[in-house]
């Protein structure tokens, strides 16, 4: 069978098989639809958790990004960890004490303040619109690919799928379409692993395998991989390039930014007790340590099989690289999609991939014959053409492109429900009709999830940077509005409404601003971006995506000094932050 | 469930708190980024130390991490007596 046809038949038989769980588990009301009815085991819940944050950022392109960057990929790695760690030990439990529906709602009660509600409600409209875009786009790459069709309607049958499952099911069918895409995705980044790990080690285990000997070489992957890449004027795999202040920013920020992200804190509100919600946060680590600790073993893999693909023999001599005609046809095909680029700039019609941007190395390589890198292979295809270039089977890479998708959806989905709760449940409940039915409620939050998959597709269309990239923002927002009102409003019983607005505004506003000011993000039809996207322009040299760390001590630093100058919060409020300090349920506090 | 329990409950919470933000911090800040130079002279396996904290030891320490503090929690519930049911 052709490959297109099998994707499409792995792809087909995925997606009927989330349609089928959502007709299975959909909601029937409102406490089904935005919290899965409390009653989620925790380990189900921590699979849901895994593929709810593990993204099309980290299914597509991380292990790629790891591959070209080397030791500096390991920002990643941790950051995106570390952050949950955060979440775990900070948020978690108390939210889930707290036990109601939405992130806003415990902010509006904590913060005694329809406004501070209404505040939350616009954080995390920003923060969940910005990260949608990236996963549309993800779902968009995938289908292009491997379907063959164009961008646009990859995202159109996307959009459909979780129109569905997310409309009808709600929080219950999105929580078990979740744990059945965590299983596909796993699946499917860990078999092409295990096959490559095999092909270059001997050992299965692709964690092992990163440290093991090369087969019949007796010398280490990772001192050979440092080897070749020295000696085409690249810096040491091992070796990072970026200064370690710049490395421990940007690790920070995407460490708070992963703590504040809406959609995962919501799944800790859907397990039956706070202690499930403790155990769950393990588990749900210890699934997304099974793709995070494979990613770096396949990223070494990939670019060593990339380096080995294009210098077959010895670097420098005339035979050494490989001859452009007899290119092999994962570089042919993805030619085609404009990722993979050729240009023979000293006419002997083979490749040469070197590092031209090292002065130091110019002498060397010209000394070869070589006048520029001749090939340049984009990082979000690393993951996707990985099977191919290991020569596996055709089955391998629909499975690959099936995972890539339950990445991109179960983000996209858990974003969208969000999304959804904050319009139905805080706006509209909680503010502007109290008084509306359960069932009329219910049809808001579907209504609401229709329309924001209609603006997330628009966004995919569009979206302002790599897949990456669009998730570093969202994660920024997040770090710079939700995560410092949540943290204050369980650590201190000082925090109060004032403080708590003028933080989420400062913090929001800044991070926005200056994102939108130089890589431009929903205002591109306003001419943003306005500024040259430069180091030299930069606030003490941080960049957009690193910028939610500022933006997080700002929101912090403005918080406290308001809260302190203004009156204390009342008592009541006192006594719900006692309240969720603990397991147990206070007697003589009000519970409803 | 005494306010006083529930002061005490607090405080060894916290305490519990600090401890699992420095193991955090020294396995992630400390080995994988700040004192990656001087790890990476230790060979670990097919490793260098240093770059195998960054990219695998890290990851590993964070989820025993999450465990021993759920299973800590567990029991500081109990002896405070707040846990629930």
């Amino acid at each position: 069978m052709s490959l297109q046809a099998l994707t499409y038949l792995v792809v087909g038989a995925s997606f009927a098989l989330y349609i089928g769980i959502a007709i299975w588990s959909r909601a029937h009301n409102t406490g089904d639809f935005y919290i899965a009815g409390k009653t989620v085991s925790p380990v189900a819940n921590g699979m849901a958790t895994a593929a709810d944050w593990m993204s099309a950022a980290s299914f597509i392109s991380m292990a790629g990004l790891i591959a070209f960057l080397g030791y500096d990929g390991s920002v990643y790695l941790m950051g995106w960890t570390g952050g949950y760690v955060l979440l775990a030990l900070f948020l978690a439990p108390y939210l889930r004490k707290f036990g109601k529906f939405t992130v806003p709602q415990f902010i509006g009660e904590r913060y005694y303040s329809r406004t501070a509600r209404i505040v939350a409600v616009i954080c995390l409209i920003f923060v969940s619109f910005t990260y949608i875009a990236g996963q549309m786009r993800g779902v968009g790459i995938v289908f292009s690919r491997f379907l063959e069709v164009e961008i646009g309607v990859g995202l159109a049958i996307g959009m459909g799928v979780v129109f569905i499952y997310a409309v009808l099911g709600g929080m219950k069918g999105i929580t078990y379409t979740q744990v059945a895409q965590y299983c596909v995705l796993i699946f499917a980044y860990t078999v092409p692993a295990v096959f490559i790990a095999l092909q270059i080690t001997g050992n299965a285990i692709p964690q092992l395998a990163f440290g093991s000997e090369v087969t019949g070489t007796g010398v280490s992957l990772l001192s050979r991989l440092d080897g070749i890449v020295t000696s085409l004027g690249f810096t040491q795999y091992t070796n990072g390039t970026k200064s370690t202040i710049d490395v421990f920013c940007i690790t920070l920020a995407l460490m708070v930014g992963t703590a504040g992200l809406p959609h995962v804190i919501v799944r800790f509100f859907t397990v039956p007790t706070v202690r499930d919600a403790r155990r769950s946060a393990g588990y749900a680590l210890l699934f997304i340590a099974v793709l995070y600790t494979t990613a770096p073993a396949v990223g070494a893999m990939a670019r060593f099989n990339l380096i080995n693909t294009i210098q077959p023999g010895a670097v420098g001599t005339v035979d050494g690289n490989l001859v452009y005609e007899n290119r092999p046809d994962w570089m042919r095909t993805w030619q085609r999609t404009g990722l993979v680029t050729f240009d023979d700039k000293n006419g002997d019609g083979r490749v040469q991939y070197y590092n031209d941007k090292n002065a130091d190395f110019t002498a060397t390589a010209r000394s070869y014959g070589w006048q520029g890198n001749e090939i340049t292979v984009d990082r979000d295809i690393m993951v996707l053409a990985n099977p191919e270039i290991a020569g596996l089977p055709n089955w391998v890479i629909a499975l690959v492109a099936a995972g890539g998708i339950a990445a991109a959806l179960s983000t996209a989905a858990g974003l969208l429900l969000v999304i959804s709760a904050a319009i139905s449940h805080d706006l509209i409940k909680g503010i502007f009709v109290p008084h509306i039915s359960e069932k009329n409620e219910l049809l808001a939050g579907r209504i609401a999830a229709a329309s924001a998959i209609m603006i997330a597709g628009y966004l995919g269309f569009d979206p302002p940077g790599w897949v990456a990239q669009v998730v570093a923002f969202a994660f920024g927002l997040a770090a710079a509005s939700l995560f410092p009102a949540i943290l204050l409003g369980i650590f201190s019983k000082r925090a109060n409404k004032q403080g708590a607005i003028a933080g989420m505004l400062t913090g929001l506003f800044f991070t926005y601003g200056y994102i939108e000011y130089f890589k431009g993000l929903f205002l591109k039809w306003a001419g943003a971006p306005w500024g040259e996207n430069v180091t030299e322009h930069w606030l003490f040299g941080i960049s957009p995506e690193g910028i939610g760390v500022i933006g997080m001590l700002l929101n912090f630093a403005v918080a406290l000094t308001v809260s302190h100058l203004t009156a204390p919060p009342p008592e009541r409020i006192q006594h719900l932050v006692e309240h969720i300090r603990v397991p147990r349920v206070i007697e003589g506090h009000p519970v409803d | 469930m005494t306010p006083e329990n529930r002061a005490g409950y607090w405080r060894a919470n916290l305490r519990l708190l600090l401890g699992c933000m420095i193991v955090w911090f020294v396995c992630s800040y400390g080995f994988g980024i700040l004192f990656v130079d001087a790890l990476n002279k230790i060979q670990f396996g097919g490793f260098r130390l240093g770059f195998w904290f960054a990219q695998q030891g890290s990851i590993y320490i964070f989820v025993l991490l999450l465990f021993f503090y759920a299973w800590r929690m567990n029991y500081l519930d109990r002896k405070y007596d707040v846990h629930e049911d």
